[in-house]
């Protein structure tokens, strides 16, 4: 462990965290911090905004400039940010509903902008903060505080949306592989244009115990088989996919205009017109 | 000098917001208020200003705080459906003391109401309509020009006291076209928050030992600034529910730095023929101005009527007005709604003075013959 990462970022009078033992968004904070100092940017220009959620909490343990917004607001806090300010990093930390069920409008429409942000959605699959029901990323059939006989409603793929949507860097990360994920959150911290990553987590206290999936370690075990690398999924058949979780680097392009940079154009158009 | 324009009230508040510094614009299209919208998609960018037309109405006001607490003056504008829509973010920015202006052009409601009909039914709203306690800074104005100077008002109230300000006026002002002054850049009192000074590991972003307003550092530049909607110490970080005194603490400086400031600051409105007053028309915004003929037609008939008219709406100026009228003997309140304003004036009358209410809220403005007819009623009365 690289204690230094702790002490140079974490507020660490805040401590301990809110967070249950075994949560996966310790792993996933330690992965961002990593990346972070693997940037070499000024650190007084990286900037944290998050929602609502176990996840949301994060910023409140961090010595940066950070906001801790409202429920599903944080991309809409940070495009106001970063417009006004465009050399901040402005890197936005939510939960699987905090971006994708109360906050979706804006996730799709910062990435039809393709507006310099990056997004890391820690996601396990549930509404940890309210005590476990279900979201727009828990599979059919699993056992949550509102779906008692089985959670009936079809799930989001995290990554197909933001891809469709306009995401110029889209990956996904599991909590299994921390180094891989603070590769691909530095990935997307380096890409000009919106960056997501969708990181597979886990919620023991809640979606695991309802689901009877054992300790936060056995949880985490579970990840051994389920995980599929895009390279070895391009060999596998659409019933071998089933239920497994295909992990990597989907967008990767920088083939779009950046939000930031078009608005830049604007003003230039504004100028020859208001001067022509 | 300045100069004579002819310009509608929405041109005057976009125009006045620019000139006075305002260099982030983020709204959703709505009748009556998009052409302020419009103006700022032009004007900005030719002054290297931000204008975004965003997705909704939750998020121009989350993209304006952003905005803000990066240093720069933001707006954002919107009527009743939107207003309604901004109402969480709203109490973000109170609870984190967060400098912005945000225009309420009112139009007939409830729910999408009539788009293009005037209406006062948001004064109630714009104290009340995000959730928990918070404070309030309301104008109202009753004229394009008056939309002009308190558009700039606004933001100096903001940027002074690091407050929400609301400009609330109704679709008529926002569409009429009117002579005002236009005044020189270098005319206008232009108030900027203030930036804190001394060591930047030592600032706190948040002061609740008095009412004093503490300077706001903007983010990027190394305070580690921290802001949170939940109940937060004078560092910004959210304390547990075990210590109870913290909301007391907040919400007691939130208030006192408005209430302290009130009297020589904040409050203001305008008392028209009140000396003499046995009978006082309450009116504001565009209901003010036929009201204010109406007590002139009044006069003319030899009853002593008088205006008082808030332009800082709220905080009310109870004080002030529960002084003016100990001796009249009749309140008269005219407004196009059921009876909003009518209900904040009857704290400050007395059992023996009658009140009469004078509303419309079919979505035409009340006549100065209406008022008129009610201050003869009023005026009947004896006491
Ligand atoms: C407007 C609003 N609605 C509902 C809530 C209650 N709420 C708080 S967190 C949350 C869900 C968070 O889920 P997620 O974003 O997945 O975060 P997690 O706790 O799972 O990390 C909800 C519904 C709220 N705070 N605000
Ligand atoms: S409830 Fe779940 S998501 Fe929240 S802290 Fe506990 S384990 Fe983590
Ligand atoms: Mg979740």
């Amino acid at each position: 462990m690289n204690n230094d990462i702790y002490t140079k970022y974490l507020a660490l009078d805040k401590m301990p965290t809110m967070w249950c033992p075994g949560c996966g968004n310790g792993i996933v904070l330690q992965s961002i911090l990593r990346a972070v100092d693997e940037l070499n940017v000024d650190r007084d220009k990286v900037v944290f905004v998050s929602g609502i959620g176990c996840s949301s909490r994060a910023v409140n343990y961090l010595d940066f400039d950070c906001m801790h917004t409202n429920h599903g607001r944080a991309i809409a806090f940070a495009t106001g940010l970063k417009m006004a300010n465009p050399d901040l990093h402005v890197i936005v930390l939510t939960g699987d509903g905090d971006c994708a069920s109360i906050g979706g409008n804006h996730l799709i429409h910062a990435c039809r902008r393709n507006i310099d942000l990056t997004i890391i959605c820690m996601n396990n699959s549930n509404y940890g903060m309210t005590g476990g029901q279900y979201s727009p990323t828990t599979p059919i059939g699993s056992q949550t505080k509102t779906s008692v006989y089985g959670s009936y409603e079809p799930p989001f793929d995290l990554c197909k949306l933001t891809e469709s949507a306009g995401a110029t860097y889209v990956a996904r990360a599991a909590t299994y592989y921390p180094l891989q994920m603070k590769e691909l959150i530095r990935k997307a911290l380096q890409h000009h244009g919106l960056s997501f990553v969708d990181c597979a987590s886990d919620c023991p206290s809640l979606f695991g115990r309802l689901n009877r999936l054992g300790d936060a370690g056995q949880m985490m075990l579970r990840w051994k088989d389920r995980l599929v690398s895009i390279q070895k999924a391009q060999s596998l058949s659409e019933e071998e996919l089933e239920n497994k979780v295909v992990w990597g680097e989907f967008v990767n392009k920088d083939n779009r205009k950046e939000y930031c940079d078009i608005y830049a154009e604007n003003i230039a158009k504004a100028k020859e017109a208001a001067n022509g | 000098m300045g100069s004579y324009q002819i310009m509608t009230g929405n041109e005057a508040c976009a125009k006045a917001a620019i000139a006075c510094g305002m260099r982030f614009f983020a709204g959703y299209p709505i009748t009556p208020a998009t052409e302020i919208s419009e103006i700022c998609s032009e004007l900005l960018p030719q002054v290297d200003g931000v204008f975004m037309q965003m997705e909704d109405e939750l998020s121009s006001i989350g993209a304006v705080i952003g905005a803000s607490c990066a240093g720069k003056k933001a707006m954002t504008a919107t009527s009743g459906p939107g207003f309604s829509l901004m109402q969480e973010n709203l109490g973000w920015a109170y609870i984190n003391e967060i400098p912005c202006v945000i225009v309420d052009v009112m139009r007939k409601g409830p729910s999408g109401g009539s788009a293009t009909l005037p209406a006062q039914a948001d004064i109630m709203q714009t104290k009340w309509g995000t959730h928990g306690d918070h404070p309030n800074l309301v104008i109202m104005p009753n004229s394009v020009e008056e939309i002009y100077t308190e558009t700039i008002r606004a933001f100096n109230l903001s940027e002074k006291y690091r407050q929400p300000v609301i400009l609330l006026y109704d679709a008529i002002l926002a569409h009429m076209s009117e002579k005002i002054y236009v005044p020189f850049l270098d005319e206008i009192n232009v108030i900027d928050r203030p930036l804190p000074e001394g060591s930047k590991k030592d600032y706190l972003p948040f002061r609740y030992t008095d009412s004093k307003v503490q300077p706001l550092a903007p983010f990027g530049q190394g305070y580690h600034l921290h802001f949170s909607g939940l109940t937060h110490d004078e560092t910004g970080f959210p304390i547990s529910n075990q210590d109870l005194t913290g909301l007391q603490i907040t919400l007691g400086h939130l208030m006192a730095k408005i209430d302290d400031e009130y009297d020589a600051h904040i409050k203001k409105y305008e008392s028209y023929m009140l000396e003499d007053a046995d009978i006082i028309v309450v009116s504001v915004g565009i209901t003010s101005r036929s009201a204010k003929t109406a007590v002139r037609r009044a006069r003319d008939m030899g009853i002593k009527a008088g205006l008082f008219r808030p332009i800082t709406m709220w905080p009310f100026p109870h004080h002030d007005f529960s002084q003016i009228n100990l001796v009249c003997k009749a309140v008269v309140t005219a407004e196009m709604n059921i009876g909003q304003l009518n209900q904040v004036v009857t704290e400050d009358i007395d059992r023996n003075q009658k009140l009469v209410m004078k509303n419309l809220y079919d979505g035409n403005p009340i006549r100065d013959v209406d008022i008129l007819n009610s201050i003869i009623e009023a005026n009947k009365y004896e006491q």
